[in-house]
């Protein structure tokens, strides 16, 4: 999503218009840190989907995965993990 | 076309209900507080009466006093409102939202004191308190103003390039509460004049439906922010456009700023509100006696007009600027550092000279304003001010 620039909010000032929109705002700019699931040792026991605060990790019913636009690597899954699967890497930037 | 209205002997606080009441607001939602109370109490009789189709809200406080002008003017309602000193100073973080989310509210403020020590009579610390918060401020000098600046304000207001709210003060028991000469619009001519309030986004219009107000982080607010500096700035034009406008209807022609006697001036005072008045007068007497002193009027502080008093004062060798009201730890009032400011720039520029009086209603006398053009005199010969000076004070 492009923000606008302040010449295009002279006009409307802070209404939003259309219904929905949040959805294009990718929260996932907030990590620092990002998930990255090792399905080797994966045994899809669900920990993760469960107990990811932002449904950021998905189930496409065969195998999890982290949805990157909207995961803040808050590590939660990581630490939840029983066998360890995922690990913390550093975003680059 | 031009008017001559009807006159009448009228309170200043009164031609504010009666300029409300010409006016009949979708919502007025308000409490009394000295020394606007006639204004809330006036309005509410013609509520009562039927005189009026406002849908008036009695709360418990300014603070919902202003949340409920939002509500109302958010669902596109033609607002207005009436408030002063403590009462402003309990509207303060509502009226940032009022501005910041482009409601076209007007208020009027019977500028007073704030405490302690308590007192109720007329400074301008009300206002400058609440000078960052994003809204118009016009300032009037007597009851004839008064009446006149509220239509001119609802017409800013409700501009469609412009959409901020605007607040209409004069000063406390000064101009409040003194029975002056009224020349009256007709009810007829005040419709004409302000027209229909089409607001151009209403949270009850649900064809098009709207979120107001939402989460801004340090990746937009900043954006709004500047959007919404852009739009105070860009009411100046506007508000000379109707001041003009309101001329042309009624021969009193309104600017942003009033020079009088300034353009071959040596020495200025610069003064808001009803000071302008008690200036007037010493300015007359000394030019009756060949003295080249003059007076700038203030009459719209928010937006500050600084090209126009930068070319007013450009030529004076010595200036006075007049605050009524204090700001303790700094070395002069928010006029004088508006006005030095934005002339600091300039090569060749007058020597400031920074007054603050009249603190708590305390009088200014002709005798006084004489005083400082003497002073000024004495300023000139010394080439260079004396520091922030209090006028009529004990020792």
């Amino acid at each position: 999503m492009k923000l606008p620039g302040w010449k295009e909010l002279v006009e409307t000032g802070p209404i939003i218009k259309e219904a929905g929109n949040a959805t294009e705002y990718k929260t996932g700019d907030w990590r620092t840190f990002r998930p990255e699931i090792d399905y080797s040792k994966c045994t899809t026991c669900m920990f993760c989907w469960l107990f990811c605060p932002d449904s950021a990790v998905k189930f496409d019913g065969n195998k999890v995965y982290i949805d990157y636009d909207y995961c803040k690597g808050c590590g939660v899954c990581a630490a939840e993990c029983p066998v360890k699967a995922i690990t913390m890497k550093e975003e680059q930037k | 076309m031009k008017v001559k209205g009807r006159k009448i002997a009228i309170e200043g606080n009164e031609a504010a209900a009666l300029a409300l009441k010409q006016v009949n607001p979708d919502v007025v939602a308000a409490y009394p507080i000295t020394p606007s109370t006639e204004v809330v109490q006036k309005f509410s009789e013609y509520v009562a009466n039927g005189e009026v189709t406002t849908e008036f809200v009695p709360v418990e406080s300014e603070h919902s006093a202003m949340s409920a002008c939002i509500g109302a003017s958010a669902a596109g309602a033609r607002v207005a409102t009436s408030t002063a000193s403590q009462g402003l100073a309990l509207m303060w973080e509502m009226l940032y939202i009022a501005s910041s989310m482009r409601l076209p509210i007007v208020m009027t403020v019977a500028n007073r004191a704030l405490s302690a020590p308590i007192n109720i009579h007329g400074d301008h610390s009300d206002a400058m308190g609440a000078r960052d918060a994003g809204w118009i401020q016009i300032f009037s000098e007597n009851v004839q103003e008064i009446y006149d600046n509220i239509f001119q304000a609802f017409r800013i207001a409700e501009h469609p390039d412009v959409r901020l709210p605007v607040m209409v003060g004069y000063d406390g028991f000064i101009t409040s509460h003194s029975e002056e000469i009224l020349e009256l619009l007709e009810d007829e001519e005040v419709k004409r004049f302000i027209g229909e309030y089409k607001p151009k986004f209403s949270l009850l219009d649900i064809n098009n439906p709207i979120t107001m107000g939402p989460l801004a982080l340090f990746d937009s607010y900043f954006e709004f922010k500047v959007a919404q500096a852009y739009a105070i700035e860009n009411s100046l034009p506007i508000i000379k456009k109707v001041g003009k406008e309101f001329g042309d209807l009624t021969g009193r022609y309104y600017d942003v700023i009033e020079k009088y006697y300034t353009d071959d001036a040596d020495y200025i005072v610069v003064a808001m509100s009803s000071t302008c008045g008690t200036a007037r007068v010493v300015v007359d007497e000394l030019r009756e006696k060949g003295e080249k002193v003059g007076l700038l009027k203030i009459r719209v502080f928010r937006p500050f007009p600084l090209e126009d008093v930068v070319d007013a004062l450009k030529n004076a060798k010595v200036v006075g600027v007049l605050d009524r009201s204090m700001v303790p730890g700094s070395f002069a009032g928010p006029l004088y550092h508006e006005i030095t400011s934005g002339m600091y720039h300039l090569e060749k520029r007058p020597v400031f000279q920074p007054y603050v009086y009249g603190l708590g209603g305390r009088d200014i006398t002709t005798e006084h304003i004489k005083g400082v053009f003497e002073e000024l005199k004495e300023i000139e010969k010394a080439g260079k001010p004396k520091g922030l000076k209090y006028i009529g004070v004990r020792e």
